[in-house]
């Protein structure tokens, strides 16, 4: 957990333990913070949660890997919309939440991997300009896509998802305590979101210095000497893509049933681009720098 | 047969104006080897500026003749769009040039929102009608094919404006300069061509280009707004691509032939996948293309460039 220690410079250097419990307690008590402003600021802090969940996602794939992925949206979407398909009145199928996230991960990093082994030759603009067109044309087909046969119900998207269940547990109502006391379902969102990110984060630090990671790195500093030192770029780029695709797969299930709808809107090219933002900004190839990015 | 002709016909318009659009990403990528985002948007400033200038002179001079007017509009339209394009320049690109490869085309990518959302802020949301000066009435040449003198006008234009372009190029000390900084930019340096100056003049020259197709364009579907200008400026740099990218004819051929199979493609879609697709589907055939032409041939079909330089 040295990142999180990291996200706090100041303190960080100095005493990284006592950073590191601050960083877990502003992220426990921001949304509590964030109540007295009113209900929509929780909403703000649900909605950077999942950005985080992208942008560490699209991290991987630009940060890690080094190669640039202008349609990271249409995983996302891919999520979505898979979670619409298995938890809607649309086809009339409930699955729970353990049945969909798994699901929609796997699909997701199928797209990805189709998405990459057609590019696998391709590098720098040229791979950013293709990742785009697949972006472009899977929104197309969500928008399309409801004549003859209606699958994604076209540019209205599909309304009414299933909340997430956790054992028995709706996160969409508020917990009743006591009579009076209520915890909103924003806060369960929340700490659920949070939970995700806290998992994700874990992963990827430890996937950062695995074998994985560091062939990653080596491939974006110099694919030639990559290839030479014996690292399989084709299988490497392709677990890029595949990964980050299943990051961005879970999370559109979480934003999916969160929002309660989806609709091809959300995924438009400026989406793809607020996320590259993010990690641009943050810094690429840093954990903590993606977080920050996406919180901003 | 007249659905076949009636398609040629409309994927020539569409496509020379991609063509014209082409040239601009061309050029500079030829040059810079740098994708300008931002291009397709010059084609969004040329379309509105033109626009502002004819509601303009219609309130000030409402009796001018309409030849007149397209003339005074374009006359307004490509100095801005000309200027712009040099901003753009200085202030975006030239202190990149030496930055890492993604650095520029990040920041293309934000020059190219940047505009969108200035031009949002200038002419609104909305849609605007774009007032149709030449007529629109078509022609049939042969029975069932239909022309109007709006297309014969944009492809009669955007086949004088590449031909002038092509001379330029090829007969002028500036293009021989402009094929020099090309080839080889410090060399060129060398003997004595200010590259800073021939850079600039590209990215002008191409947004004359750009503001010519955008005016085409919108005279053609008769709206304009502020995001006009990214779907085609996305198609014409695969036009850019499917020609052999840093190639002035392929950009040319690129575009010609990515409007036929666009045409072809949204009048036969329907037919082909017995009616699960239609011709909504149009945007995809693309980028479709542009991925197949990039796996498979990635110098384009006139290109000697590598595509594996980033």
């Amino acid at each position: 957990m040295n990142e999180l220690a990291l996200a706090v410079p100041w303190l960080g250097k100095r005493n990284p333990q006592a950073a590191r419990w601050l960083v877990i307690a502003i992220a426990i008590g921001a949304p509590l913070v964030a109540m007295m402003f009113g209900r929509t600021w929780v909403r703000v802090l649900d909605f950077a949660l999942l950005y985080i969940l992208l942008a560490l996602g699209l991290n991987l794939v630009v940060g890690f890997a080094g190669l640039l992925d202008l349609g990271y949206i249409a995983f996302y979407a891919v999520g979505a919309y898979t979670a619409a398909f298995l938890a809607s009145p649309h086809f009339d199928l409930h699955m729970p939440i353990w049945i969909v996230l798994p699901l929609a991960a796997f699909f997701a990093a199928m797209a990805g991997i189709t998405l990459g082994f057609p590019v696998l030759r391709l590098r720098g603009d040229y791979l950013a300009i293709v990742t785009l067109g697949f972006g472009e044309i899977v929104r197309i087909f969500m928008n399309n896509l409801n004549y003859p046969i209606n699958i994604t119900n076209g540019p209205q998207g599909i309304n009414a998802l299933d909340p997430i269940v956790l054992f028995g547990w709706d996160l969409s109502r508020n917990v009743q305590v006591t009579e009076e006391l209520a915890i909103n379902s924003l806060f369960l969102y929340y700490y659920f979101f949070l939970a995700c990110v806290i998992g994700s984060i874990i992963f990827i630090q430890r996937l950062q210095i695995s074998r994985v990671g560091r062939a990653w790195a080596a491939m974006r500093d110099d694919e030639l000497a990559a290839k030479a030192i014996g690292i399989n770029t084709r299988n490497m780029k392709l677990l890029a893509f595949s990964l980050g695709a299943t990051f961005g797969g879970v999370s559109g299930v979480l934003f999916g049933t969160f929002q309660g709808f989806v609709s091809p809107e959300s995924f438009s090219l400026m989406e793809s681009i607020a996320v590259l933002t993010m990690v641009v900004f943050g810094g690429m190839g840093n954990i903590a720098g993606a977080i920050v990015g996406a919180i901003m | 047969m007249e659905i076949f002709l009636q398609q040629i016909v409309n994927g020539l318009v569409v496509g020379s104006v991609y063509a014209l659009v082409a040239l601009g990403y061309t050029m500079v990528y030829g040059i810079l080897g740098l994708i300008n985002f931002a291009h397709g948007d010059l084609v969004m400033v040329g379309a509105l500026t033109a626009l502002q200038t004819m509601m303009f002179l219609m309130g000030v001079a409402p009796g001018m003749s309409p030849i007149a007017m397209l003339t005074l509009s374009l006359l307004v339209a490509i100095p801005v769009c000309m200027l712009l394009a040099f901003t753009m320049e200085r202030l975006a690109y030239r202190p990149l040039r030496n930055a890492p490869r993604l650095a520029p085309l990040i920041t293309a990518i934000g020059v190219s929102f940047l505009l969108q959302t200035l031009a949002m802020i200038i002419w609104g949301r909305n849609y605007h009608t774009f007032p149709q000066l030449i007529s629109t009435t078509p022609v049939q040449p042969i029975e069932g094919v239909f022309i109007t003198p709006i297309q014969i006008t944009i492809v009669i234009v955007s086949a004088l404006m590449m031909a002038g372009l092509v001379l330029l190029v090829t007969k002028t000390k500036l293009g021989r300069a402009m094929r020099a900084t090309a080839e080889n930019h410090r060399v060129a340096a060398l003997m004595g061509v200010d590259t800073n100056m021939i850079i600039a003049l590209t990215f002008v020259i191409g947004a004359a280009l750009a503001a010519v197709a955008g005016v085409m364009f919108a005279s053609n579907y008769g709206i304009a707004h502020y995001g006009m200008g990214f779907m085609p400026g996305l198609k014409a740099f695969t036009a850019a691509v499917l020609g052999g990218i840093g190639n002035l004819g392929g950009a040319m051929l690129g575009g010609i032939v990515l409007g036929l199979v666009e045409s072809f493609g949204a009048g036969y879609i329907e037919h082909l996948t017995f009616g699960f697709l239609n011709s909504s589907y149009q945007d995809i055939f693309a980028f479709i293309i542009l991925g197949l032409v990039l796996i498979f041939r990635p110098t384009g079909l006139l290109g000697e460039r590598v595509s594996d330089r980033a």
